[in-house]
């Protein structure tokens, strides 16, 4: 157990990444292809030590960045996942209240009234009743970890208080055990969808990525590692498409995961050739509205609007 | 090659100098940097190979940009700080040389400022059929060097930049693209791409085709944009063309002077407000204070405690939605307005139990039926402008007559739930003001406001009476931009 000591300081890191080229090329191996801004701000996070912040339109990939650097830097990934009412004893930790009760009553009982308080108290705030959650588990970490804060504008602006201590120093405050301070400086990531401003505070600590959808050739590229057996110009196509959609004014546009999910249903059928048919018999895929339905079949100019929104009314 | 921590006499003072003028220019352009930040922004390009230019705008970005809606404003300033400075900023933008084989590379090579000299005067390089062909050329294969060079020669010929004349960018800018006359030539890449295809193109194919065509020419747009701004840079300096290009962030695009780009940028932050919107006011309403006890649920649990009411159980609260009546004035000095506020209203609609909206200019006609059973507010807002029937003599705002004849039409369905919400800038034209309806309004509903996008310092000036009607409403608010709006809504629920 690390409580502080001064000389404790957080240790220096040994730079992870060798440079941005070197990362981008490791996180391609896993998978994940990243832009120059995203593979960039990575190489920076890890030579500042500083947590990063990645926001942007649902579906493009933001938790996925936090896994692939995991498995590129053979880290185990600590995952916080937010929602509204996390408090500390789920993010941070927990005294094993039901352990602590067994442990004074087993004492109790071989004591039968002897024993002061004090030896009980020092023995049941120890490390044997401590519930770890997922920031103390990071921060206590010996093997290399990722800590994944996911979805992190889900949590209120108080509870956001929680993460600043462990965000710039790395360490969290027990009271009955004093400061844990980090052994490692970990990578840590918080993803926000956006759905409100987050504190000052917390993005004054934070490194910004924001993560759009990728241009049309990196959406091809994903497209042809992430599905097997696809061909080049079917890729290229739904690339094509997909780009045409999201120009569009529309309540969702097509994320990547879901032109992911398109390219898989279009190899499945067996589609070379994506024509107006394919393109609105499986449109369903990459829109859930049936307003975006309606208003992408009518912009690509396809006569079959009218029969796809019957079919899409009897299905639904 | 690894990105060491580079000396600090190599790149230190000089660097230092120009990041601390470039923070500055964000702080002028109302970025919020703090000194956390721009101390982190030091640091953070100390580990950045500093000829990779990319590198270092996203260094920057990371650090210093904490919005995505600032970036645009962000970029502007890094493009102008960055286009000039120093040698080795410069290179990475002209290291791209010409693609092999392009005859114009030989005749002007791609150098900084000095070129015209030696050429002798501007746009001897090539014809104008060659720059249209090149320019075709590279659009039709996607060529970005080459798109770069004929974006070049384009500025240089047909912008007639004159050194010293205090002329923004958008001039020279307008002036090229009149010249290139783009829609023209998306047109002939089309029939171009028809007359390859051995069948006739399907309308997907065509689509898909033009799409690609379109994203070029933006790209040939943005290089044009971005070659003008290099040269009013190297004419001007810095510090000047910062100043000139200086934009608003998005939350501050006046809406009564908004041009049509700045509207598209409006349009684009809108959407993520209003999701923001919801979410806030959702959590808000479930959050609120509690509810009166509930009796049965506390003894229901006093139960377990063996019928002590330990635990005392309150009720959910559920604040009622408010009911709103919007009345818009949409001529055309404020139409702008209007739209944007329909448009956020309707798109929080669900946090109101009811939403009910007129328009008038000087007519008045309820436009609640273009909104109801469809999903997509921007073509019933469309319909409201083209379909409403507004106009009764003149077309001229008319707040009397419009509240006039609101309050004999529809004035009995507004009641004690109701929240009224006026929008318009008062200038009435010097009709009669008909004030005793909003005052009888006042009396009925639960709140009346008015929302006023004119700076008020403008108010009751010339034919603007809007005090006239606020004294009988619960407040009016000067709302000139989105972050004003937002606001409102807000205290609204």
């Amino acid at each position: 157990m690390s409580t502080t000591s001064p000389s404790d300081a957080p240790p220096v890191a040994e730079p992870r990444f060798e440079s941005i080229p070197a990362l981008r090329e490791s996180l391609r191996q896993v998978d994940y292809l990243a832009d120059e801004g995203i593979a960039g701000i990575v190489y920076l996070a890890d030579r500042l030590g500083k947590p990063i912040l990645v926001e942007g339109p649902a579906g493009t990939g933001k938790t996925q960045l936090a896994k692939s650097v995991a498995e590129v830097l053979g880290a185990r990934l600590i995952r916080l996942q937010c929602y509204e009412g996390l408090d500390e004893a789920k993010a941070l930790y927990e005294w094993n209240y039901k352990k602590q009760l067994l442990r004074i009553q087993a004492s109790r009982a071989q004591e039968e009234g002897g024993g002061g308080w004090d030896d009980i108290s020092e023995d049941i705030f120890s490390d044997e009743f401590l519930l770890e959650r997922p920031l103390l588990a990071a921060i206590r970490a010996e093997d290399p970890v990722v800590l994944l804060i996911d979805e992190v504008d889900r949590v209120e602006v108080e509870t956001e208080a929680l993460l600043l201590e462990v965000l710039s120093d790395y360490q969290v405050s027990v009271p009955e055990l004093g400061t844990v301070r980090a052994r490692q400086i970990p990578m840590v990531f918080l993803t926000s969808n956006n759905t409100r401003e987050l504190s000052e505070a917390l993005k004054r600590r934070c490194l910004y990525l924001h993560v759009d959808y990728p241009d049309m050739e990196r959406e091809k590229e994903i497209v042809l590692t992430k599905v097997p057996g696809i061909t080049e110009s079917l890729a290229d196509q739904i690339a094509r498409v997909v780009r045409s959609i999201r120009q569009l004014e529309l309540k969702k546009a097509p994320s990547v995961s879901e032109t992911i999910d398109w390219a898989r249903t279009l190899v499945l059928l067996g589609v070379e050739h994506i024509d107006a048919a394919t393109a609105s018999d499986t449109v369903n895929i990459l829109l859930k509205y049936q307003s975006d339905i309606t208003k992408a079949l009518k912009e690509f100019g396809d006569d079959k609007a009218e029969f796809a929104k019957a079919d899409g009314a009897a299905g639904g | 090659m690894p990105g060491p921590v580079h000396d600090e006499l190599e790149a230190g003072a000089p660097l230092l100098d120009l990041l601390s003028g470039f923070i500055a220019e964000l702080r002028r352009a109302g970025l919020p940097v703090s000194l956390t930040e721009n101390l982190d922004a030091m640091e953070a390009v100390r580990h950045i190979p500093l000829e990779d230019r990319e590198a270092f705008k996203y260094a920057l970005a990371a650090t210093l940009v904490k919005n995505h809606a600032h970036w645009r404003a962000f970029e502007t300033v890094f493009e102008v700080y960055f286009s000039l400075r120093g040698p080795q900023w410069d290179m990475a933008a002209d290291a791209d040389q010409l693609p092999e084989g392009a005859e114009i590379d030989r005749i002007e090579p791609p150098d900084g400022g000095a070129e015209g000299e030696r050429q002798g005067g501007m746009g001897e390089g090539l014809t104008a059929e060659e720059l249209a062909k090149m320019l075709f050329k590279s659009l039709l294969r996607g060529d970005q060097a080459m798109m770069r060079a004929a974006a070049r020669q384009a500025v240089r010929r047909y912008a007639g930049m004159e050194p010293g004349r205090p002329v923004g960018g958008t001039y020279y800018q307008y002036k090229v693209l009149r010249n290139l006359n783009l829609d023209e030539v998306l047109e002939q890449l089309m029939e171009h791409s028809r007359e390859e295809s051995p069948e006739p193109l399907t309308p997907l194919e065509e689509r898909l085709e033009r799409d690609e065509f379109e994203h070029r020419i933006e790209e040939l747009r943005k290089e044009i944009e971005a070659e003008i701004r290099r040269r009013l840079v190297a004419d001007r300096g810095v510090e000047a063309m910062a100043k000139t290009l200086r934009k608003p962030l998005p939350e501050d695009i006046d809406f009564m002077h908004a041009s049509r780009e700045e509207m598209a940028q409006l349009r684009k932050a809108l959407q993520p407000l209003t999701r923001r919107l919801a979410v806030r006011l959702a959590r808000k309403r479930r959050h609120g204070r509690k509810g009166a006890l509930d009796f049965r649920n506390t003894v229901r649990h006093s139960l377990s405690y063996g019928g002590v009411p330990a635990e005392p159980k309150f009720k959910y609260p559920r604040p009622a939605k408010p009911e709103i009546f919007v009345i818009a004035d949409i001529s055309g000095s404020v139409a702008a307005f209007a739209r944007f506020t329909l448009h956020l209203v309707y798109a929080i609609s669900n946090q109101f139990s009811k939403v009910r909206s007129f328009v008038f200019i000087d007519g008045i006609d309820e436009v609640t039926r273009f909104f109801e059973g469809t999903d997509d507010i921007v073509e019933a807002i469309h319909r409201v402008n083209t379909e409403a029937d507004v106009v009764w003599v003149d077309g001229h705002s008319d707040y009397g007559h419009a509240f006039e004849v609101f309050w004999n039409r529809w004035g009995k369905d507004i009641g004690p739930r109701t929240t009224v919400i006026i929008l318009g800038d008062a200038r009435n034209n010097y009709h009669a003001s008909q004030s005793w309806v909003v005052k009888e309004m006042h009396k009925k509903a639960r709140h009346v406001y008015w929302l006023n996008p004119e700076p008020r310092a403008y108010w009751d000036t010339g034919d603007s009476i809007v005090s006239e009607y606020a004294t009988h409403t619960d407040g009016a608010f000067e709302c000139r931009n989105l972050r004003q709006l937002e606001r409102f809504v807000d205290h609204l629920v």
